[in-house]
This record gives C-alpha cells, sequence and structure tokens, in this order.
C-alpha cells in the first residue's frame, strides 16, 4: 500500500484497509479480517439494503485511489452495488442511492449517482467477476474495471473524503475486498504513471514568473550556492567554469570551512572548535549555544574514543590556518556582494565529476529535477561503527579527565536554553553504563549525530558572512514538501503525483 | 513574422554573386539565399523560376567547394521542397534527389547530415517517388550505417524508410537489410522523437507481414529485445504517440499470428487504442487509434465484446461522427495570406473529419462483426445508423466502402433486418452502388453481401428490393470475373429463393437461364457450385406445384445437371446437395416421373443407398421415400418398379444401419411401403 501511495502520511490520514465493522447496517455480516461482506437479511424488498463503509475514507494524497471486489456469490438476485460515499450516508441503502453516494449495480449495469433511477453504464457483473472502484482525487472523477478491463468514467466532480463502500440486498450475496493488499487486476500503475506524467507536463509548462530566459540563470544559482554552501569547493569551481557563474564566496574560504567540517565529520570535534576559534573567532563567542552543541559532542565522541583532550594541530594545520585568517578577513567585501549582480547564464555544466570531495553527502540531498545537472558529488563516508574504538572507560586517566571536561560542560549548560540542557544530561548518561555502545542509549554514539551539529555550524560561519544559512535550493525543496503537505490538507489530489523525489 | 505584404521581388542580379569566381563570395551569397527564401514560398518559386537550380546543383557536384557551403546549397534544397508543388517537382527534375544520395557518402557530418533531412523534407512532397532509394541495394544497407551517428541522423534515417515502406516488397528489402535491428539500437536512445520515428519505421514494416513479425520477435541489439522496447513503450509513462505506435506494432504482429495472447493484447494494447480515441486526444491520434483498435479486433469475437465495455468506446466512437473543429474563425477583414491559410484549415479539417468518420465506420463494422448483442447497442447509439446509411451516398469513395462494411456487420442481425434497415431502406444506396459500373469490386463485393443479408427470408426489404431489380443485377454477378462476385450473385438468388412465390422462381430461372446454371454448376470455386445447388433446391421446394411447373419447364436440364454432379469429382457435400435435389423433384406430383423414368438416375440413386457414406445415403433414401409416398397417385406402379430394381431389398439391409438419422428414414420409407 506504502508503494502503491507514497504520498500518503497514514498518520494523518489512514488508508482503508478493511470494512468497518461499526460503520454497517445490520444485514451485513464481517469475515476474514473484514474483507469478506455477506448479506444476511431477508432481502424481501429495497428496504432490506444494506452497505458498509471502510474503516477511514480516502486520503486525498493518493492522488489516484483504487479498491477492487471480487463477487464471491450473486446470492439469489445479484443486487449488488460498489462505490463511494460520504460518512453521513445512510446504510440502509445500496450505494448510489442518495446524496453524496455513488454505485455501480450489477444486477442491471447502471450507474447511480446519489439517485434511485440508475443511468445506462457498463455490464452487468455477477459471480466470479472483480470489479474495481477507482476514484481521480486531482479532478473528482471516478470509474469502474470489470475484470480488469477499464469501464470508462462514470461519474464527475465528487466531493471529497469518500469512503469505498458496497451493498447487498438479497441472500446469498458474498463479497471480498481487495485494498491493495492483495495485487489488482486492473493495472493501477499504469494510470498513476500517466497521471504523473501529466502532472509533470503541468508543472513544466508552467509559465517563469519572471522575464525569459532568467530561468536558467535562476537554477544556475541555486546548484552553485548549494555547492558552495556544502563547500563542494571543486564541484562548484567546475560548475562556475561551464556556467559562466561567480562563486559567492571566495574558495579559500570554502575550503576552511570544507577543513572544519571534515574535522566534526570526523569526530575531532576538539580540533573543530579549535581551528573555529582561530578563524572565524567571534562565531562561538556569540553563539554559545552552538558551542555548548559542540562540546556535547565533543563529549560524546570522548566516550566513544573518536576524540581526546589533548589538541595538537599539526603544524601545516596551523600555517594553513594562520593563511586562512587573512583570507578570510580579505574575502569578506567579496562575499558581501549581492547574488542577483551575477547573471550570464551559459550552457549548463553537464556531468561536472567531483574531485575530492571528502565531507559526506548531507542527508538532505538534491533533486536534479531543480538542477539539471548531475552534481551530486559526495562519495560516501568512509568511517563506520565497524571497529569500535575501544573505549575510554577502560582507562582511568583519561576517564578522569573526561569527567573533568563534564564539569566544565555542566558549568557551560548553565548559560544555555533549558531545553538544550537535555542533550547533556543524555551524553552524561552514557558513563552509567559499563559498555556505552551496547547500552540503550548507544544511539548517541552513532556519527550521524555528527552531522547536525556540522550543519549548524557551517550554517552559523556563513551566516556570520551574511551568506544565507541554508542554501536557497534547500529552502525551495522544503518549501516543495510543505506545499505538497499542505496540498493534502486542502484535498488537492494532484500533490500524489508532484513529489520533487518522485517526478523525474 | 509579418508576413503577405512584404513580398518583394529580388532582382536576379542579387544572386549574380553565386557565379562569382571568389569562392567567398560565393559562400555568402549561399547563405543570405539560404536565409531569404526560409519561409517565403514566393522566394522559393522565384530561385525556380530564375533557374538558380543548375547553379545550386553544380556547387553540390563540384568537389573544390567548401563542405560548409555545400551544406548550405543542402538546407537549401531541402527549403524549396517546402514550397509549392511546383517547387518540389522542379527539384526532382534536377536530379536533386540522386545528388543527395550520392552527398549521403560524404566525410563532413554536417553535410550528411543536412543530406537526409532535406531528402526527407523532399520525400515528403507528393511530388517525388521514394522508389529511387531501392535503385541501388547500397543506399540502404548506408542509410542504416548512418543511424548511429547523431539523434538527428536516426530520426531522419527512420523518417525516410517509414516513407519507402509503401509495398511487401518495399518491406522485405528493408527485413532482409537489418533494418529492424537498426532501430533496435534507435530505440534506447532517450529522445522521445528518435523513439517515435523508429516505432513508427517499425509499424511500417510488419503491417501484414508476418515475415517481418517473426524477425521482430528475435531481434535484439545491444543486450535488448526489440519486443522488450516495444512493450516498453506502450507504457503510460510515454506520450501519447509512441504508445500508440508501439501498440500498433504489436496490433499488426497479432494480427500475423506469431504470438500468443497472454494479456499484452487485452490488458496493454487494446486499453492503449481505446483510451486514444479518446476526445481529449488529438485528432490525427484518434484516427490513428481507431483504425488501428477496428484491425485488432476485427476477427476475435472475445476482443470485440471487451473492446465494446472499454472505457465507453460505443459513445466515444459514436462522437467521432459528430466531430467538429472547436474554433471557428470569422472570414471578414482578414489578409489575402489569412484567407489562404484559412481555406487550408478548413480543408484540413474536412479531410479530417472524413477520417474520423471512416475509423468511426470501420470500428462499428468489426464491433458488430459477430455479437448481435453490441449490434443492438450500436443501433441504440445516436447517430450510428442514420451516419451509416447516410456515408452510402457520400462522394468519397473510401467513406462508402467504410459504411458499407458497417452495414454488412450490422445486417448480420435478424432484428436489425425487420426493424431499422426495413426504415432506413438502406438498400436503395446498395443497389445503386451495385448498378454503378463505376463502383470498385471491392465495394461491389461487400455491398453484395450485404445485399444477400437483406433478401432473406425473414426480411421485410425482400419484396421492395425485389422491385428495384435484384434479380437482374444478382444474375449479372453471377457472370462476374471475380469468383467472390459470382459466389454473392448466386448466394442472393439462393437467398431470394428461399420460401419465395412462384412468380420470383420463374423470374430468377428465365432470368438466369440454363446455360449460366450449367456454367455455375462446372465453376472452380467448390462454393459456388454448393450455393448453385442451394438456389435450385429452393427453387424446387414448397408448394408441389411450384415443383411441377419449374420441372416441366427445365425437368431435362435438371435432370442432367443431377447426372453432371454425380458423376463429377465434386466432393460427398456436393453430391449430397444433388440427391437432395433429387428428393425436392421426387416432392412434386408430376415431377416424380422424371425420376422414375430415368433408369440411368434410379441406377445411382441405388448405388447411392449403399455408398459408404452416410449423408448420401440418408438422402437417397429420402428421395425414394418420397417417390413411393403412399397417398399420392401412382404410388404403386412406382413402387413396382422400384421393388422390381431392388430397391426394396436395400432398405430392408439397412434397417439395420448404424447411424440413427437413416435408420429413421429407412423405417419412413418402409413403412410407405404397401406391399
Amino acid at each position: 500500500l506504502k508503494i502503491l501511495y507514497p504520498a500518503v502520511d497514514e498518520e494523518d490520514t489512514p488508508l482503508p484497509r478493511a470494512w468497518s465493522t461499526k460503520d454497517k447496517f445490520n444485514y451485513i455480516g464481517l469475515s476474514q479480517n473484514n474483507l469478506r461482506v455477506h448479506y444476511k437479511g431477508h432481502g424481501k424488498t429495497h428496504k432490506d439494503a444494506s452497505s458498509v463503509r471502510a474503516t477511514h475514507p480516502i486520503p486525498s494524497s493518493c492522488g489516484l485511489y483504487y479498491f477492487e471486489v471480487k463477487i464471491v456469490s450473486k446470492g439469489r438476485d445479484g443486487y449488488m452495488g460498489v462505490g463511494l460515499c460520504a460518512q453521513d450516508v445512510n446504510m440502509n441503502r445500496l450505494p448510489g442511492w442518495d446524496k453524496h453516494s455513488y454505485g455501480y449495480h450489477g444486477d442491471d449495469g447502471h450507474s447511480f449517482c446519489s439517485s434511485g433511477t440508475g443511468q445506462a453504464y457498463g455490464p452487468t457483473f455477477t459471480t466470479g467477476d472483480v470489479i474495481g472502484c477507482g476514484l481521480n482525487l486531482i479532478d473528482g472523477s471516478c470509474f469502474y474495471t470489470k475484470n480488469g478491463h477499464h469501464l470508462g468514467v462514470a461519474f464527475q466532480d465528487l466531493p471529497p473524503n469518500l469512503y469505498p463502500t458496497v451493498g447487498l440486498q438479497t441472500p446469498g450475496e458474498v463479497i471480498d475486498a481487495n485494498f491493495g493488499q492483495e495485487p489488482f487486476l486492473f493495472d493501477v500503475e499504469g494510470e498513476m504513471r500517466e497521471l504523473r506524467r501529466r502532472t509533470r507536463n503541468l508543472i513544466s509548462n508552467l509559465s517563469w514568473p519572471k522575464k525569459h530566459g532568467e530561468q536558467q540563470t535562476v537554477l544556475q544559482k541555486m546548484v552553485s550556492s548549494y555547492l558552495v554552501h556544502h563547500g563542494y569547493s571543486q564541484t562548484a569551481e567546475t560548475f562556475a567554469r561551464c556556467t559562466g557563474e561567480e562563486i559567492s564566496e571566495e574558495l579559500t574560504s570554502m575550503r576552511n570551512r570544507q577543513q572544519i567540517q571534515k574535522l566534526v565529520l570526523d569526530g575531532r570535534i576538539g580540533e573543530a572548535i579549535a581551528t573555529t576559534q582561530q578563524l572565524y573567532p567571534g562565531i562561538l563567542r556569540n553563539n554559545v549555544d552552538l558551542l555548548f552543541r559542540l562540546k556535547v559532542r565533543q563529549f560524546i565522541e570522548m566516550v566513544s574514543g573518536a576524540d581526546t583532550l589533548e589538541i595538537q594541530p599539526r603544524p601545516e594545520d596551523a600555517s594553513a590556518a594562520g593563511q586562512r585568517d587573512q583570507d578570510g578577513a580579505a574575502s569578506m567585501e567579496v562575499e558581501a556582494r549581492s547574488e542577483d549582480n551575477q547573471n550570464q547564464a551559459m550552457n549548463n555544466g553537464n556531468n561536472i565529476s567531483n574531485g575530492n570531495c571528502e565531507t559526506p553527502s548531507d542527508s538532505m540531498d538534491v533533486d536534479s529535477r531543480f538542477t539539471d545537472t548531475d552534481s551530486n558529488p559526495a562519495p560516501e563516508s568512509e568511517e563506520t561503527t565497524e571497529a569500535k574504538p575501544s573505549s575510554i572507560l577502560a582507562n582511568p586517566a583519561k576517564f578522569e579527565a573526561l569527567i573533568k571536561f563534564g564539569r566544565g560542560l555542566q558549568e557551560l549548560a548553565q548559560q544555555v536554553e533549558k531545553e538544550d540542557v537535555v542533550i547533556l544530561q543524555e551524553a552524561f548518561s552514557l558513563l552509567a553504563y559499563s559498555d556505552p555502545w551496547n547500552s540503550p542509549v548507544a544511539g548517541q554514539l552513532d556519527v550521524s549525530g555528527r552531522e547536525a551539529v556540522c550543519y549548524t555550524l557551517n550554517s552559523a560561519i556563513l551566516e556570520s558572512k551574511n551568506l544565507p544559512g541554508r542554501p536557497p535550493l534547500e529552502i525551495s525543496v522544503a518549501h516543495s514538501r510543505h506545499l505538497l503537505k499542505l496540498m493534502a490538507n486542502k484535498d488537492l489530489g494532484a500533490c500524489a503525483f508532484a513529489d520533487p523525489e518522485l517526478i523525474n | 513574422m509579418v508576413c503577405g505584404n512584404m513580398e518583394v521581388e529580388v532582382p536576379r542580379s542579387t544572386w549574380d554573386k553565386l557565379y562569382d569566381p571568389q569562392p567567398e563570395k560565393v559562400a555568402i551569397a549561399v547563405k543570405s539565399l539560404k536565409n531569404c527564401i526560409i519561409g517565403s514560398k514566393k522566394q522559393k518559386e522565384q530561385i525556380v523560376e530564375q533557374g538558380l537550380l543548375a547553379r545550386l546543383v553544380n556547387l553540390l557536384v563540384e568537389p573544390d567547394i567548401n563542405p560548409r557551403v555545400k551544406t548550405n546549397v543542402v538546407q537549401i534544397f531541402g527549403s524549396i521542397s517546402k514550397g509549392s508543388e511546383l517547387t518540389a517537382k522542379s527539384l526532382s527534375d534536377a536530379g536533386v534527389v540522386k545528388i543527395l544520395l550520392n552527398g549521403l557518402v560524404n566525410t563532413e557530418p554536417q553535410l550528411t547530415e543536412a543530406c537526409l533531412l532535406s531528402l526527407v523534407s523532399i520525400f515528403d512532397s507528393k511530388e517525388t517517388s521514394i522508389e529511387v532509394i531501392y535503385s541501388d541495394p547500397a543506399i540502404i544497407s548506408h542509410l542504416l550505417s548512418l543511424m548511429p551517428h547523431s539523434t538527428n541522423s536516426s530520426v531522419a534515417v527512420c523518417r525516410l524508410l517509414t516513407k519507402g515502406c509503401e509495398s511487401l516488397d518495399h518491406q522485405n528489402i528493408l527485413l532482409n537489410s537489418g533494418t529492424p535491428k537498426s532501430i533496435c539500437e534507435v530505440l534506447s536512445s532517450p529522445v522521445p522523437v528518435a523513439q517515435l520515428c523508429a516505432l513508427q519505421c517499425l509499424a511500417a514494416m510488419v503491417y501484414k507481414n508476418e515475415n517481418a513479425a517473426h524477425v521482430y520477435l528475435s531481434t535484439s541489439a545491444q543486450g535488448k529485445s526489440l519486443m522488450g522496447h516495444i512493450v516498453f513503450y506502450t507504457g503510460r509513462e510515454h506520450q501519447e504517440e509512441i504508445q500508440l505506435e508501439a501498440s500498433r506494432i504489436l496490433t499488426y504482429m497479432y494480427r500475423c499470428g506469431v504470438f500468443e495472447e497472454d494479456g499484452l493484447i487485452v490488458f496493454q494494447v487494446l486499453p492503449c487504442l481505446v483510451r486514444l480515441c479518446k476526445k481529449e486526444e488529438r485528432v490525427v491520434n484518434r484516427i490513428l487509434a481507431a483504425e488501428t483498435l477496428a484491425y485488432l479486433i476485427e476477427i476475435d469475437v472475445e476482443l470485440q465484446q471487451i473492446a465494446a465495455i472499454s472505457n465507453h468506446l460505443i459513445c466515444t466512437t459514436a462522437s467521432f461522427l459528430r466531430w467538429e473543429p472547436d474554433h471557428r474563425q470569422k472570414a471578414s477583414g482578414m489578409s489575402r495570406v489569412q484567407m489562404n491559410k484559412l481555406t487550408q484549415q478548413l480543408e484540413k479539417e474536412a479531410d479530417q473529419a472524413k477520417q474520423l468518420r471512416k475509423a468511426a465506420f470501420h470500428v462499428f463494422a468489426s464491433l458488430s462483426a459477430n455479437d448481435e448483442e453490441i449490434r443492438k447497442r450500436l443501433i441504440e447509439t445516436e447517430p450510428v445508423v442514420q451516419s451509416v446509411v447516410g456515408a452510402l451516398q457520400d462522394s468519397d469513395e473510401d467513406v462508402v466502402m467504410s459504411a458499407i462494411r458497417c452495414l454488412h456487420s450490422l445486417s448480420r442481425s435478424v432484428q436489425l433486418l425487420r426493424t431499422t434497415f426495413q426504415d432506413h431502406t438502406v438498400w436503395e444506396p446498395l443497389m445503386k452502388i451495385l448498378s454503378s459500373p463505376a463502383s470498385k469490386v471491392e465495394s461491389v463485393l461487400v455491398a453484395s453481401s450485404t445485399l444477400c443479408n437483406l433478401l432473406l427470408d425473414f426480411s421485410p426489404s425482400k419484396e421492395k428490393i425485389l422491385d428495384s431489380g435484384a434479380v437482374e443485377l444478382l444474375c449479372e454477378l453471377t457472370r462476374k470475373y471475380d469468383p467472390s462476385l459470382r459466389l454473392n450473385g448466386v448466394w442472393g438468388l439462393m437467398n431470394l429463393s428461399f420460401n419465395s412465390e412462384q412468380r420470383i422462381k420463374s423470374q430468377i430461372m428465365t432470368t438466369l437461364g440454363t446455360d449460366q446454371v450449367f456454367r455455375l454448376l462446372s465453376d472452380t470455386e467448390i462454393q459456388v457450385v454448393m450455393k448453385t445447388l442451394g438456389l435450385l433446391r429452393n427453387l424446387l421446394s414448397n408448394e408441389k406445384h411450384h415443383i411441377d411447373t419449374i420441372t416441366s419447364l427445365y425437368g431435362k436440364q435438371l435432370m442432367q445437371a443431377v447426372v453432371f454432379i454425380l458423376e463429377s469429382e465434386n466432393s460427398h457435400e456436393v453430391k449430397e446437395q444433388a440427391l437432395c435435389m433429387l428428393a425436392n423433384i421426387a416432392n412434386g406430383d408430376t415431377s416424380k416421373k422424371l425420376i422414375v423414368d430415368n433408369e440411368d438416375v434410379l441406377k445411382k440413386l441405388k448405388s447411392y443407398m449403399l455408398h459408404n457414406n452416410t449423408n448420401l445415403q440418408t438422402a437417397a433414401v429420402v428421395c425414394i421415400q418420397n417417390l413411393i409416398w403412399r397417398e399420392e397417385e401412382g404410388s404403386c406402379d412406382r413402387q413396382a418398379k422400384l421393388k422390381d430394381i431392388g430397391v426394396f431389398n436395400i432398405l430392408n439391409q439397412l434397417k439395420t444401419a448404424e447411424d440413427s438419422v437413416l435408420k429413421e428414414k429407412v423405417k419412413m420409407a418402409l413403412d410407405q411401403a404397401s406391399m
């Protein structure tokens, strides 16, 4: 089901998975995990008609919703209806007879659109047939299938929040439902692929609000700023060369950040703090929260053994850092320039190969739709937790240093926001276990924890230089995601096919 | 673009530089010439009138000319071919096609590509025959070798080959040159237009060509099978045209019978074609989809039934008949060019409307070929019947033809014959088509088949059709060269004579003439012989006086005919008919004498009673039974005579026959024997 409806957030809007045991009329009996429906009334007149709704309404974020029922037995007269209805519809009726109720009936093959009289629609159906009902949540149209054959649109402009429903009227009628737990007879995926293609065409045919030709420039700028942001210096350089764009930051500054990020991601937090203080003196002083977080991480890394207290920057690091300091100062005015000054779009820089980008890819991946380039760099980080460094707890001297460091941290905690203190307490809890790696709080030791800190540090450095703390590309991706969520809440079915991850 | 009033006569002298001895100046002149004629029909015509083609050809042939200039020249040719029919014709007159084909063999990729593109454009005009690409086998293989060079090249070659696939011969030449494999490679291209052109070419090659279908099944390139590609492109993530072409290929292959249906046709191809008929789709796609669909389901009842319930197909197709282009411009206040454009547009739309109607009739004909239920639904759908009947009088032959096909399928319905056809006097246009000397064999054939159905006994139209000269018309058909026409002629007469009045029977006999009957009985087509015997049997049925009237007039010839058939080399089925005819004669009063007095026939009857084929035995016994029927006058004499020659002995022998029908008949015959 998840594969069928990837855009549905089941926390908010659960999918129908069975018939409701409560939301049904007395003459309906359920069995087989509430998927089989049988009739148990007298079946004399249409007053004995009886329906059941599914457990949940169809979420709009399905885009296209589909379910199938198999007629196990047509019973006495085969007065069976398959369809959709709203929550407040009377269940002592067949689907389609009342307002907000829509059905396709087996005895005459007619479709009933909120009316007691049907319209000629399709063939009749009976024992052994599989009837499918599809709801297009983009345009609110509904179609049926019989034994996998599309019968054409039956209803249009249906309201949102409809439930799958079936209704029976004579004894012996038995129907099995398939809400997607089994493969469908009808090719729903094909139908979805078409809707996805249409949605994509719609999006790509939207006119660019600004002047023609600017689109490419803006896209290139977004890509470039993304690369710069994460310090993919070589890729950024190549990209800039191909597109004729200029880079919004001095290369050396970019490399500095890259260096710091590498240290953080390697777990060498202490070195990272030192380097940062050296290169960007004001940052950590002005941002105690960040410093605190870094130190907490350092504490964790010390537990894991990746970091120690002895900070001994290698000589070449020191000299390089000194050099960079000057560069950093010099670059300030360059960076202050508005990005808007840069235009001249040239050809797209396709197939940029990344030279030596050692930083692991950020968890938030770029989607190539926005970039038109293949500039997703970053080989996977080599480090894993495979070779666990021997715990610091085994070394009494180091352990003592650790405790001392922790005390210092405790003091620092006085200066930060209350909620941040929690992470320190969690970090301390590592010490409560003889083998932190196998403790319930071992999750903190995972290297992925470095990424968040790294990201925050990187943003802080950039912000200190009046550059955006988040690259525009990530902002727009996040923005689209948010819009999709809004669309889902506002019953706009197209959101199912507009996900940036899925569109290609 | 500002057009229309901007046409300025460019003096010939402008182009004198084309003849300049300095190559640079020539190059500049060529370039400005190219720019000058783009988009201007008038300029193109002027170039031709000014006789510049010869010089351009000259530039192309000369070895020393810079390839860039040559490329420009080639592009000029391409541009000229897009002008009027006149300019296109002048190109082929100047021998440009040949030169361009030669031009494909050069080392400059840009020039080669330009040649290809111009060739495509030249062959697009009606004036130029594509046949020339087959003049030298090397051309095709060279074209194929150009495909991998660029997307443009593969697109151009695919288009050329599609265009060049006009006959079975062409298809086979292309097949044998390895075209499927080359195209299979193109199908890996990510460019939609390349995929489309490649698929179009594949469709053209496999249409009604079983050989090609087999080749497709086994072709693969770069580790991917051709079939895999084709099936992939039926997927709905591709644009409609691509889905359509892929479905078209699979349809043609399926009709060639090269693969077993395992859901691909029913769940992929058929729904795709049905979907593409819908009104949201582009008109050209709708036409092609409908035609392909009609072909796909033509002979398969199951597919017809599925199609009939799929996606409102009947309604959708009926809407083809009411199609109108959505935009109508006002004619006032338009410039001449705009008027011209509008006229062209209108012509195009009229043609599309025609194509749509034709396609719709084809779909209806296929849908209603076998299933009465579907026929009923069609009749109930407005405006199917009126349109079909109306289209019979259309000025366009193709439309008439498709309408007759549709009518033919519909005429298989008993109910329709009784009701709708009666109301719509469908026979009138049919008779007109049949009697018009201008009608094509094909349409006469389908029209006469339809007429046969209309002449069935229960059809109320029968009388009216007779009044409008059906007998003469059908007799005329029996004299046609085409065996199917002769068959339809006799068949119609047979239907007509069934349970009919003496008056009609006599009319048929006089009009047809005994000579013609004999000719038909010795026809090479067994079906014609069978139907002729059927006709004779119908003539010799019903009232006894019918039989006697006929035999009194033609008795001798009829007996000859029976003997003729019985002595012929024909199959048991034919002979059975002859014996049945004899039984029919024996059913008359005076007619009986004809048989009893004919020793030869009696001998034959006796021998057939002992034949090893039960059907023949039964037929002979029935004949005897009719002869000895007790209540009839002279029964005793006949019984005596038959007993004399040993018939009764044989009957007694047959009492123990295994076949129940034969046994029954023997028993009945013996019951009649009074002695």
